[in-house]
């Protein structure tokens, strides 16, 4: 078995066993705690909760005009990371295929050169990040190992595939191999550390939403 | 100093509330340090560890600690007396539970809620501000923090009705409107509780206050007393359930009105036989019912939202309906409403003596605020900002006005002719 073969075969099934577990669990055992009843009246006028819920989802999606000055560039660059993230995943073909491969389904591709300039923008931003997180005083003081191996298999994948793709230092297997074991490497961390704050964020914006909402406030 | 803190029981304390949605929003935090900005403690100190998020950290680590794998072992992350002592500074006099926070937030986590529930586990555990502490047991054992007995409430009532020429009542067997006060106003705002009365009076409506439950102020809710919440609670729904109110009116107080408009039914386990309203929105809906005469109000002023009123209350356009059409000369803040600065002193930070530097560095923001605007007085709608404001001001011997929006309100109510009643 080929570097390549283990990659592709083993390690890739055991990654994706351990994401779709690891989310389900962590995801089912937030969902299992108790959960108070809410007892009191809530403000006449108030909007259903799908709404508060939507509202509550949209109002965070980006800062209010007061708080702009201080935070537009912090966002601007989450933003740009979080969209150069899934531009590549989403865009490149041979990612169309391996969701292909997996749920059967597909979509038209981005030209790769496009992405390797997404690519590009994406580390950068990440890097600019990671500086904000080492620099700022705040976010020094509120960092943890958890921020920074999020930060490492976050970024592992978008330098492995980059090299991959431009044939840099070794064989394109072996390049394409360790582009995948990044990505397993990613996929296993992923349910257990920062990074479920992808499924999390829609908990937590819709249920603040709707705490807020059934007072008449609008957070 | 030097009582034993109690580990244990924080951590046990925590885990006994841990709900879904605290959790979710304990390991949600992607430590962006956003919250920082919006914190009116970090920009008033510049310290980092006045960070919201960072308040947290005790409190994701208990918890991590109950579900780490090798727990059972005693390895993992525990929660240490150093952490508890650090912390008991940052969750008490550092965080006026005003919410500012989860606006800022890009995953909307609303850290105040956390905030609450740890410092339940912390006067567990046996820490806690001795003052605030000591408001909360005398709230249990004279019915206010300021130890307004019931008896001193009837004095105060019969002296304020005397001096003022007005009707006060007080314990009357029937009434629609079950009227409460703050000890605050009581001792240091009489002419706020006179305000009150006046509106009632005016707007003709069937109205008490009771000796049975007259404290709205909840210091029990404020420092992390549960069992005292609760009873300060139950007196004013005993009070109301005796008059058969139909509504309880809770007089310029943030934390009281959040206390019993939003936490009441479910510390007592079933919905309130009544309906709450803050002083704000109850004046508001009696100008909507055309119940309300007002003269013009000329001088320029400028309104501070009390953040359990406004943010997290829901009250902020009533506040501005009052004043339309009325204050003739009125300027609003920038920011102000939803994300309005808050004043530093509540949640019981007020009652914090240590925290006094940290209030008034934080009452600058305000004085910024209120200059820019040009106004010569601020007015609120809560006795505990008014409160703190008036002791920054001291400090700072600003020369700005501060008021109350009941008492500008009271100040200028235009009384019909009595042929003209509507018979209401």
């Amino acid at each position: 078995m080929t570097l390549l073969d283990f990659a592709r075969g083993p390690a890739l099934s055991f990654a994706y066993a351990v994401f779709v577990f690891g989310v389900a669990w962590r995801l089912v055992s937030l969902l299992l705690l108790p959960r108070n009843k809410e007892l009191s009246q809530a403000k006449p006028g108030a909007p259903s909760v799908f709404s508060a819920a939507v509202l509550g989802f949209v109002r965070h999606l980006w800062p209010q005009k007061a708080y702009l000055r201080g935070t537009l560039f912090a966002t601007l660059n989450g933003y740009v990371f979080h969209l150069g993230l899934a531009i590549i995943v989403f865009g490149l073909a041979q990612h169309i295929l391996v969701f292909q491969s997996l749920f059967g389904i597909n979509w038209p591709n981005l030209p790769s050169s496009l992405i390797s300039v997404a690519a590009v923008v994406t580390l950068a931003s990440l890097v600019v990040a990671l500086v904000r997180r080492l620099t700022s005083p705040v976010l020094r003081l509120i960092s943890t190992g958890n921020d920074y191996i999020a930060w490492f298999v976050t970024t592992l994948p978008v330098i492995t595939g980059l090299l991959a793709v431009s044939h840099l230092g070794a064989p394109y297997e072996t390049l394409l191999a360790i582009h995948i074991l990044s990505i397993a490497l990613l996929l296993i961390v992923f349910p257990f550390g920062k990074l479920m704050h992808a499924f999390l964020v829609f908990l937590t914006r819709t249920g603040t939403g709707i705490f807020y909402a059934r007072r008449g406030a609008e957070i | 100093m030097t009582v034993p803190i109690d580990v244990k029981a924080a951590t046990r304390t925590f885990l006994a509330h841990v709900e879904e949605h605290l959790v979710t929003y304990l390991e949600a935090c992607v430590h962006c340090g956003q919250c920082a900005d919006a914190c009116h403690f970090h920009e008033a100190s510049g310290d980092p560890r006045h960070t919201p998020a960072y308040k947290l950290f005790p409190i994701a680590k208990a918890y991590r600690a109950q579900k780490w794998p090798l727990s059972w072992l005693g390895l993992g992350p525990a929660i240490t007396e150093r952490d508890l002592k650090e912390w008991e500074e940052l969750l008490f006099d550092t965080c006026t539970l005003c919410g500012r926070c989860t606006t800022i937030c890009p995953m909307g986590i609303d850290i105040a809620s956390i905030v609450g529930t740890a410092r339940q586990a912390f006067v567990k555990a046996g820490l806690g501000p001795t003052d605030l502490l000591a408001a909360a047991d005398s709230s249990r054992d004279h019915g206010s923090p300021l130890g307004v007995t019931a008896e001193k409430l009837k004095d105060r009532l019969e002296w304020l009705a005397d001096e003022h020429e007005i009707n006060i009542p007080l314990d009357k067997d029937k009434a629609d409107i079950l009227l409460t006060v703050s000890s605050i106003e009581l001792m240091k705002y009489p002419d706020s509780v006179v305000s009150m009365a006046k509106v009632l009076n005016h707007a003709g409506v069937n109205w008490t206050l009771s000796s049975k439950g007259y404290e709205a102020t909840n210091f029990g809710y404020l420092a992390g007393k549960a069992d005292i919440a609760k009873l300060m609670v139950e007196r004013i729904v005993d009070a109301a359930k005796l008059v058969g109110a139909k509504t309880v009116v809770i007089p310029e107080c943030g934390h009281a009105y959040s206390a019993l408009r939003w936490s009441a039914a479910n510390m007592l386990g079933y919905p309130l036989p009544f309906t709450v309203l803050h002083i704000s929105e109850y004046m508001a809906q009696l100008k909507r019912e055309g119940k309300l005469k007002l003269a013009p109000f000329t001088q320029s002023i400028t309104y501070h939202d009390p953040c359990q009123v406004s943010r997290r209350g829901g009250a902020t356009a009533d506040a501005r309906y009052l004043l339309q059409d009325f204050a003739t000369d009125f300027r609003e803040m920038t920011p102000t409403g939803n994300l309005n600065w808050c004043c530093g002193g509540g949640g019981g930070v007020q009652a914090i003596s240590r925290a006094a530097d940290l209030r008034y560095k934080v009452f600058k923001i305000k004085m910024d605020q209120v200059e820019k605007t040009g106004a010569k007085t601020l007015i609120s709608a809560c006795s505990n900002c008014r409160l703190t404001m008036d002791e920054s001001k001291a400090h700072w011997k600003w020369e700005g006005g501060l008021g109350s929006l009941v008492e500008i309100i009271a100040d200028n109510l235009v009384e019909a002719p009595p042929s003209a009643g509507n018979g209401v």
